[in-house]
């Protein structure tokens, strides 16, 4: 977008200087984070296990989890002593077979020392480290995508490693927030009741009659009776002509009845990735989300469903957490063409009549849309069916608690109209810890 | 687990005496087991020591995932253990010929041990009985203490990287040149410069009235000149006191003797069970010290010798293109990235040939001409010797010191990699930085262990006051509040901590204020962290008051 195009729209000086600055910029600034898995292998992680001795080099990068409750009990024993709780759910980028990784997270405990920040602090230039070939001095000898996702096949379904940090280890790691970190038991669980459904399918087995021949099983019926009757010799070539085949030998599929859960709660999960995003405030958003659907996942019995928008000025709905997670572009803000969305997605799949739909939205607070224009009667539109709507906003400068999102909701009244169902909470990322989100999500979802 | 079985053995003995007629030495009792995984699961969080004492931490901590490495490579297990006798481990379905080559590894590494002057201190005894005797009086004391026993080894494994290895190996020989008395060295040096602040005429006055009194040696002429000084400065011996006691404290590294010997708290009288404790975390954390500081020279030494010895052992026929198809796993040097066996397998052979045609002297080092250093060759022979001298006197640090050389990175064709992004192809790519043997060594430097540098005293007031000696880079400070609040707690009082961090509120400032220029040169803070009653402040420090002295 041109400069002269925000003038034509009527932005002030400061307006337009923000969001020059925002469409162009990527934050320039070094970030106090984990660096992601590194590509180039370091002087220590070269082990004789593995290289030399040949044993089963995984082992020590796995997490083992021996009696989770019991740790978790004597963890909360430390808050009575009036220490910090050690136990933290770190995230782990594990690389997975066929290229690609994937975050999980593990309940860890962090070795807390006085160690050197290995970390970037010239903006851009990683660490150096050794190699060896051909090539002058300024040569690229390599390259990997910054987000690993472009330019993969995607689509629901074919994702990698299925999971995307979002399935199994979810519902464990809800029983961890609830419990250890007492997030709250959902008190009403929804006026919609699951609805168990029957689908009818070819999926049970019958011998001698049935409405579909399973041949191979057959096959292997008839092999076993002949061999149990002597007919077919090992080692030796088998005659077809002296193979019998008996009537309970036939193995048919037959139609059954087969029970199938409706979810009974749908969640989006709505990130800002607009240029001003990058770094600290995705990594605070992500976190929050991934643990209130962990959350969500063990309150429902697994029974939830998760869709996922990204937003920049327009809204785009991904396929699974993994390109939630790492995707992000350079573009100005738009809150209200995600809130759009999902709005149109609620009606176009008439979502509203069979789930408990739950929103969260995590932002820096900025939007172009300054007085929220647009944004508020979706916002209202959204209230009218959605069980909660949870804002998270994570700024990053000292009126991180002052920001457009934020004043616009708030001279709304829509917080104090619904104040059961609308939740707003403010943070200023650079100093949201773990304990700091898990508060804000008790915030959130009380 | 159980031990090898008796062929296997065999394997290993026929091993051990190929490999000492080619001179390595090393004790001839050596314990091998079979491990499985789940010995290896129960092994790997206590650092492939089967004694190692208990903690709860261990059951769930062991999440090394290998990006953490950047921040602080844990301590390097080695699955030879470095006990008397050693003890290794190893995988139950290898095939005869590849536990050759292995057991040669093996070998070389337990010759390492044994006699590489970094691990000294592990010589004298059985680290891993040790072990066993620690663990049951930490499971004693669990007994009684409950789980302030692992409060304490918690606090204690905070600061387990702060100890003074170098201080237990250095033995602290004085120098045999001749010194004037530390006295007169302080009074010329220190009293007359810094404090009385004379003028330079003053000054060398002061220095041609010693010179006049020839032979100051001699103590009883070196009296008189002192009791000269004293008549005209009577505070002169004070000062001298204080000074000294400053100096003693100064040389200190380990934070965790100083804790030991200085902490009210730990030594009343209800306390010091917890001092064992911590002597137990002290003592573990110095056992594995010089593994960490010598892993390059280690793995390189095995893969030289396991190299060496099964080319030339008649085991090998037959199996000559697995055997190179495995080495050349091992040892082919990364493309991108620190591969220890290569490095100093080729360092070590490289040495070796240098001395060989010797051209590790003067005379070589003289010579520019590029032919003639190419063609330089005196034919000694040394180098057999030379790198057993090496194995002996050398760590990491002084292994890439000292041989790291541009004809050595030109030899391998190594370069420093470097990192940037590239917005445009929205890829980051991977490039020659630079070929210059400088480079090289100084990114070796930085990719090798080291824990910051802390030198640390206590106040008037009784607290820790830890000054970071800042080296470029900043303390992760994500884990700075609980280290802190585990000195504290060990202290039993309260603890400074001042050091060097990013200010990024003055780079976001410069940032916006230049609109083009999108590199911001980093900005660095003097801060000074606080822990009092388990409360942490931080506070900058003006450039002024800023205690830089170390």
């Amino acid at each position: 977008m041109e400069k002269k195009n925000y003038e034509k729209r009527g932005f002030d000086k400061d307006k337009r200087e923000e969001i020059s600055k925002e469409s162009s910029a990527h934050d320039i600034l070094p970030q106090n984070e984990p660096a992601k898995l590194k590509l180039s292998p370091s002087l220590y992680d070269f082990n004789d296990d593995v290289y030399i001795l040949k044993l089963d080099g995984n082992f020590h990068q796995m997490s083992r989890l021996y009696a989770l409750d019991k740790l978790l009990e004597r963890d909360k024993l430390r808050e009575k002593d009036g220490f910090p709780r050690k136990i933290k759910l770190g995230k782990l980028v594990k690389p997975i077979k066929g290229g690609g990784d994937r975050t999980i997270i593990i309940p860890s405990i962090a070795e807390e020392k006085l160690y050197h920040w290995k970390g970037d602090y010239s903006g851009g230039e990683g660490s150096s480290t050794g190699g060896t070939g051909d090539g002058q001095e300024g040569d690229v000898i390599g390259e990997e995508p910054l987000r690993p996702e472009e330019g993969d096949g995607q689509g629901a379904g074919q994702g990698k490693g299925g999971q995307h940090g979002l399935g199994a280890d979810a519902y464990d790691i809800g029983k961890i927030l609830t419990e250890q970190f007492e997030l709250p038991n959902i008190k009403d669980k929804g006026k919609r009741t699951s609805l168990t459904r029957y689908t009818y399918d070819l999926t049970d087995k019958n011998r001698g009659q049935g409405q579909l021949l399973d041949k191979k099983a057959t096959l292997k019926r008839v092999v076993k009776t002949n061999l149990a009757l002597g007919n077919i010799k090992i080692n030796e070539t088998v005659d077809p002509s002296t193979i019998l085949i008996s009537p309970k030998d036939r193995v048919y599929r037959i139609f059954s009845k087969e029970r199938d859960y409706e979810s009974k709660a749908m969640v989006f999960f709505v990130r800002d990735y607009s240029g001003s995003m990058q770094g600290k405030p995705t990594e605070v958003v992500c976190t929050q989300h991934i643990y209130i659907n962990s959350w969500l996942v063990y309150q429902y019995k697994k029974q939830v469903e998760n869709r996922f928008i990204v937003h920049d000025t327009e809204a785009e709905e991904v396929p699974d957490f993994y390109t939630y997670y790492n995707k992000q572009v350079a573009g100005g803000t738009d809150v209200a063409s995600a809130y759009t969305l999902v709005n149109k997605i609620v009606e176009d799949e008439n979502l509203a009549r069979d789930y408990n739909i739950y929103i969260f939205h995590g932002t820096d607070g900025d939007d172009w849309d300054s007085r929220g224009d647009k944004v508020l009667p979706e916002l209202e539109k959204m209230l009218s069916y959605s069980n909660r709507i949870g804002i998270t906003i994570a700024g990053s400068g000292s009126d991180y608690n002052n920001t457009s999102v934020e004043q616009y909701i708030r001279e709304s009244k829509l917080l104090e109209k619904y104040p059961d169902k609308l939740r707003l909470d403010s943070m200023r990322a650079s100093d949201a810890d773990e304990e700091r989100i898990i508060n804000s999500i008790k915030l959130l979802i009380k | 687990m159980k031990l090898i079985d008796q062929h296997t053995k065999k394997i290993m003995e026929g091993c051990k005496e190929r490999a000492a007629q080619a001179g390595l030495k090393f004790d001839k009792e050596t314990l091998e087991y079979m491990v499985t995984n789940s010995d290896l699961v129960e092994l790997s969080p206590k650092n492939m020591i089967p004694t190692l004492y208990d903690y709860w931490v261990q059951d769930i901590q062991v999440l090394r995932g290998k990006g953490e490495y950047e921040y602080y490579p844990n301590n390097p297990y080695e699955t030879v253990i470095n006990t008397r006798p050693v003890i290794s481990f190893y995988n139950n379905n290898n095939p005869d010929w590849l536990n050759v080559m292995i057991f040669y590894h093996v070998i070389a590494h337990i010759d390492f041990f044994q006699n590489n002057k970094f691990f000294t201190q592990t010589w004298n005894y059985d680290f891993k009985e040790k072990a066993l005797a620690d663990k049951r009086l930490v499971a004693r004391l669990r007994s009684t203490k409950r789980r302030q026993v692992d409060y304490i080894i918690e606090f204690a494994k905070g600061i387990d990287n702060l100890v003074g290895y170098f201080d237990t190996i250095n033995g602290h020989e004085e120098s045999k040149d001749f010194k004037f008395s530390e006295r007169v060295e302080y009074y010329f040096d220190t009293f007359l410069q810094k404090i009385e602040k004379v003028g330079m005429n003053e000054f060398l006055e002061e220095v041609e009235r010693f010179n006049a009194d020839s032979d100051l040696t001699d103590p009883v002429r070196e009296e008189s000149f002192l009791a000269r000084i004293r008549s005209r400065y009577p505070e002169f011996d004070n000062l001298y006191e204080k000074e000294l006691k400053e100096r003693h404290s100064a040389s200190r590294h380990d934070i965790m003797q100083f804790i030991l010997e200085e902490s009210r708290f730990l030594n009343q009288e209800e306390n010091k069970w917890m001092k064992s404790v911590v002597e137990v975390i002290r003592d573990t954390s110095l056992y594995f010290s010089p593994m960490i500081r010598t892993k390059t020279m280690n793995e390189g030494w095995a893969s030289y010798w396991h190299e060496k010895l099964f080319v030339n052992d008649e085991r090998i026929k037959g199996h000559e293109v697995a055997f190179a198809k495995i080495n050349a796993g091992v040892t082919a040097l990364s493309k991108v990235g620190l591969n220890p066996y290569a490095i100093g397998w080729r360092l070590f052979m490289f040495i070796e040939e240098m001395a060989n045609k010797g051209k590790l002297s003067y005379d070589f080092q003289r010579i520019a001409n590029i032919e003639q250093r190419k063609s330089f060759d005196r034919k000694t022979d040394l180098g057999r010797d030379f790198i057993f001298h090496i194995r002996e006197n050398y760590c990491d640090f002084t292994f890439f010191n000292r041989f790291v050389d541009q004809d050595f990175v030109d030899k391998h064709k190594l370069m420093v990699v470097g990192q940037r992004i590239n917005q445009q192809k929205g890829v980051r790519e991977y490039y020659v930085k630079s070929r210059k043997a400088k480079d090289f060594k100084q990114m070796l430097f930085d990719s090798l262990y080291h824990p910051p540098f802390l030198v640390f005293k206590k106040t008037d007031d009784g607290t820790l006051y830890l000054n970071h000696h800042f080296e470029g880079q900043e303390l992760y400070r994500e884990y700075i509040p609980n280290t802190l609040l585990g000195i504290e707690y060990l202290w039993g009082n309260s603890v400074k901590l001042e050091t060097t961090e990013l200010d990024y509120d003055a780079m976001k400032r410069k940032a916006s204020g230049s609109r083009d220029n999108k590199q911001v040169e980093p900005i660095f803070q003097r801060v000074i962290y606080t822990m009092k009653d388990r409360k942490l402040l931080k506070e900058k420090v003006h450039e002024s008051e800023a205690n830089y002295a170390i």
